[in-house]
Formats: C-alpha cells, sequence, structure tokens
C-alpha cells in the first residue's frame, strides 16, 4: 500500500505505533493519540518543556533531543522526561554575593561531581556541561554563567548525573549572580530612562499617535534597520 | 618556554597566591604557564581502592587533554600532582586500568603526558645553579623549613618525586635562593589533611608538633606545596592555637621564589594569610 511506506514504526514507552514519516515526536505522539497538557511548550525549540530520550535498533547510545525538534525514525524507542524532580533552592538575590561560598550554600551537593562527564554527553544543546559545573565549583561565576547561557532547563542533565547535582539551577544561579552583581551596569541604559523621563521624546509619541494607519504604515516601510 | 597547565580549583579560590605566585615567578624565569583550555577537579582523593575507576576518570580525561599540547603537564598542588601522577601511573601499569578508562572516555590514553611539579622544573629546566644567579640577597640569612607533607613523595614508587624518607629537592631550591634550609625531623610527617573538617583536635596536634618541631630548628618561616597543610598550618596559628611564638609564617615555596627575584609583593597573595609573612620578609 503507498500510504504505508510513508509510515514508520516507533515505540512510545514500548508500545508500538506506526506513524508518518517526517514529523517530528511530538507531531508524531499527537498522531499516536497522546493529548499534551504538559511537556509541551512553545513547539519552536527554544522553552525545553519536551526534552526526549531514546534508543535506535542496535546503538548502545542513549540519544537526546527536543520533542517539537527531532523527527522520528523507523525503530526509535523513546519516552519523554518533561519534568525531573530538582533541588531548587529559594534565594534574595539582592542579598547575595558572587562566589563560591554562595553556590556552595545553596548547592552545597555540587562538589560530589565526579567527572563522568554524563551531563554533557546528554545535552540536548550540546552544552558543554561538565565544564560549566568545573567552573562554577572554583568559583568562576563569569565562565559558567556564559558557558551556560543557551541552557533551556530541560533536566536531562540532572536525570543523568549520578552524584544527583541539578547543573540547570546550579547554572541559573550563576548566570543571575553574573547578571545582578558581575557584569558591568548599562549605563546608557539609564541615560535612556532619565531622557524618557524627562519629557524627551513626549512630543515624539504625541505625533505618531495622531497618525493615521497609511501615514504609520509609510513611516514603518521606511524606517532604518540595522544593518 | 612554554607548557600547559593545570591549576587545580584551589587555586582559584583559597590557593590563589600559589597560582599567582607560581605563573609570575616562572614567567619571570622564562617559562610560560598556558592553563588548559577546559578542565574539571583532579578528584582530589586518588582511590584507595585500586578499581575505583570512577574515581580517575576526571584526571585521565585532564592528562589525555593535555597530551594533545605537548608532553609535560605542570601542576603545583600537592594533591593535584599527587592525583595526576598516580592516575598516570596506573594507566600506564595497570592494562585493566587502561582499557576501563579508555573505554569510558573513548580515548586511546596510554599515559603518555608527564604530570610535573614546578620544583622539579626549577631543578631541571631552570637549573638550581642558574637560579642561584637570579635570585637577590634581599632573604640571605633567612631560616627556613622546608615541608613536604606527605603527598608530594608517598607512596615513593608511584610518585618516583625524592627520596620518601628524606626529600632533599626544596632545600636545593631554598639554597640557591640564598636562605637557610634548617634540617627538622617532621618535614614528611601528615599535617592531619583534610581531618580539619571532622577531627580538627587531630589536626592541631598534628599541626603544633610540626610547626614546633621547625621553630625549635631555628626556622623563621615554613614553606610548602600544599594549600590544605599551608591553610591547616597557617589557620591553627591565626585561631591563636600554635604553641610557638613569634608565630611562623606559613608560605607557597612560590612566594618565597617570587620574593626573592623581587617580584611586586602585591602579586604573590600575602594578603590572604593568618600569620602575616610581610613584616619578616618584606621587613
Amino acid at each position: 500500500m503507498a500510504e504505508e511506506k510513508e509510515m514508520v514504526s516507533i515505540y512510545i514507552m514500548g508500545k508500538q505505533y506506526r506513524v508518518p514519516y517526517g514529523v517530528t515526536i511530538m507531531k508524531a505522539m499527537e498522531y499516536a493519540g497522546y493529548r499534551f497538557i504538559r511537556g509541551c511548550g512553545c513547539r519552536g525549540g527554544f522553552c525545553g518543556a519536551c526534552g526526549t530520550v531514546y534508543r535506535k535498533p542496535g546503538d548502545f547510545r542513549l540519544k537526546v533531543g527536543l520533542a517539537c525538534q527531532t523527527v522520528v525514525e523507523d525503530g526509535m524507542h523513546l519516552t519523554q522526561i518533561p519534568f525531573y524532580p530538582a533541588n531548587k533552592a529559594t534565594y534574595n538575590l539582592e542579598e547575595l554575593t558572587p562566589t563560591l561560598a554562595t553556590l556552595l550554600r545553596h548547592y552545597p551537593e555540587m562538589t560530589r561531581c565526579l567527572g563522568c562527564n554524563s551531563c554533557t554527553r546528554i545535552c540536548p544543546q550540546e552544552l558543554q556541561v561538565m565544564d560549566y559545573m568545573a567552573a562554577a565549583q572554583r568559583g568562576d561565576i563569569a565562565k559558567a554563567a556564559h558557558m551556560s547561557f543557551d541552557c533551556l532547563m530541560c533536566g536531562l542533565c540532572a536525570s543523568r548525573c549520578p552524584a544527583e547535582i541539578v547543573q540547570y539551577n546550579v547554572a541559573l544561579l550563576a548566570r543571575r549572580l553574573y547578571g545582578r552583581h558581575v557584569a558591568p551596569r548599562a549605563e546608557h541604559l539609564a541615560r535612556r530612562v532619565e531622557e524618557i523621563k524627562a519629557g524627551k521624546f513626549d512630543a515624539e509619541i504625541e505625533r505618531l499617535m495622531k497618525m493615521d494607519r497609511l501615514e504609520l504604515q509609510k513611516l514603518y516601510d521606511a524606517r532604518d534597520i540595522e544593518p | 618556554m612554554k607548557l600547559p597547565y593545570f591549576p587545580g580549583c584551589t587555586l582559584y579560590t583559597r590557593a590563589r597566591g600559589l597560582d599567582h605566585s607560581t605563573r609570575a615567578a616562572l614567567a619571570a624565569l622564562g617559562i610560560e604557564l598556558e592553563e588548559l583550555p577546559n578542565w574539571t577537579c583532579c578528584g582530589t582523593a586518588f582511590p584507595l581502592a585500586q578499581d575505583s575507576y570512577i574515581g580517575m576518570v576526571a584526571a585521565a580525561r585532564i592528562l589525555d587533554s593535555a597530551a594533545q599540547h605537548n608532553g609535560r603537564l605542570v601542576t603545583v598542588c600537592s594533591f593535584c600532582y599527587h592525583v595526576l601522577k598516580r592516575v598516570n601511573h596506573s594507566i600506564k601499569n595497570n592494562a585493566e586500568a587502561r582499557r576501563k578508562l579508555n573505554d569510558y572516555l573513548e580515548q586511546g590514553y596510554g599515559g603518555e603526558t608527564v604530570p610535573v611539579h614546578p620544583l622539579e622544573i626549577l631543578k631541571h629546566d631552570v637549573g638550581f645553579e642558574a637560579l642561584r644567579a637570579r635570585a637577590r640577597g634581599r632573604l640571605k640569612g633567612l631560616k627556613v623549613a622546608c615541608y613536604y607533607g606527605c603527598l608530594l613523595v608517598r607512596p615513593a614508587a608511584e610518585m618516583a618525586f625524592d627520596d620518601p624518607e628524606n626529600p632533599t629537592i626544596m632545600e636545593e631550591f631554598a639554597a640557591a635562593l640564598g636562605v637557610e634550609p634548617v634540617h627538622f625531623p617532621y618535614k614528611t610527617a601528615c599535617c592531619g589533611s583534610y581531618q580539619v573538617l571532622n577531627a580538627y583536635d587531630v589536626v592541631a596536634s598534628r599541626g603544633r608538633e610540626i610547626l614546633a618541631a621547625a621553630a625549635a630548628h631555628g626556622a623563621q618561616v615554613l614553606i610548602t606545596s600544599c594549600p590544605l597543610c599551608q591553610f591547616n598550618l597557617d589557620w591553627l596559628q591565626g585561631r591563636g592555637e600554635g604553641t610557638v611564638l613569634p608565630a611562623l609564617p606559613v608560605l607557597y615555596f612560590t612566594q618565597l621564589l617570587g620574593t626573592a627575584l623581587e617580584l611586586p609583593a602585591e602579586g604573590l597573595g600575602f594578603e590572604s594569610h593568618y600569620v602575616d609573612p610581610r613584616p619578616l620578609l618584606l621587613g
């Protein structure tokens, strides 16, 4: 049957389904009858809600991908891990100092890292998770913040860690500390806010508010576009 | 000469003085240390069980990453040096360890990297005679106790660093700086190490013995290459629980080297010591 050739077999939590060739894991699961009320967010590869682990026949390696971004393959065994229980510290960022002591006070388990690299191997964003944790362990907040910048907080690193570290929450704290206490303040922003408050742009806004749609559109089309 | 360098985590935090003085002093002698681009904790403690391979994975990865740069890998912390050297020894001499670690890391590392300690570089690359010519006389007559602790020299067969009972490389180094090494019987005694966390009394009694012996033999300062020895012996006195008066400054050997080379004292990390060595060293 011609239609059958366009189908592949996948195994969702061990049960076989025939799904259309070329669709994402998320679409395939919906095709198979699943309805997502959690474990599905932006559908655009950014929110990290749909972390999925899978294996392919004849390959011992555990593979990962976001369900909304990863295309199904014949014989794939998969399960989605949309959430993983994680130790999450609460704190008042204003009161913290950007030091190793701060990281250790909130996440003392981070020193249990053995350097196995399981976190890096599973990261669907291909981040160097073990290396940013190594930077965090030696108090290099800036390096930990920069190296973890593209983290989606999908939680797969924490699911694999034999030391039960929650890498993505440590990294989140590092980025917050960096942003609040290490990175230079954006002085130009403060100046612009003052200018706005002082009414520098009021006349311009007034003028725009009074324009009709066609005028506005003409202005919009003729705007300066950054290269 | 450029050499790859593994600082170790503590040298980024409590033992910054060891890191800064090592880099600055070796640079002044024409040796530039190039930090590995990415590195993790070495594991800190070499596994007591021979087949506890997970405890060797991090060190094996570090050694392998250095193999791609150059034959040698410099590390100055006694813990890091100890772990890297022993893991390398296992990989070289234990086929099972070599196979297991390479299987896991998916590498073909056979122990090619040679972990080296700056004392070895000073002895073999710079040369103690050349060092003697470079060192200024400002520390002349200073009496220095050279404290090796356990990790640099033992187990002798694996560390192959110096005589495990009576090592002398640090005394040779000190003599080259123009200071006067004093000989005292506790130079390879254990300071109590990480027992400081759960058996403070052990560290306190070990520390008092070591400091008292050094002082009894006339030492004015004590030098070491171990961040934990430095901390234990210095902190004990900072708490007012040493028995030696005046208190004995506990320095990294690289801080003494930097001082002898007349490098700016601000770059040598003296400000974080509990017993301030500056009045004695800088006058």
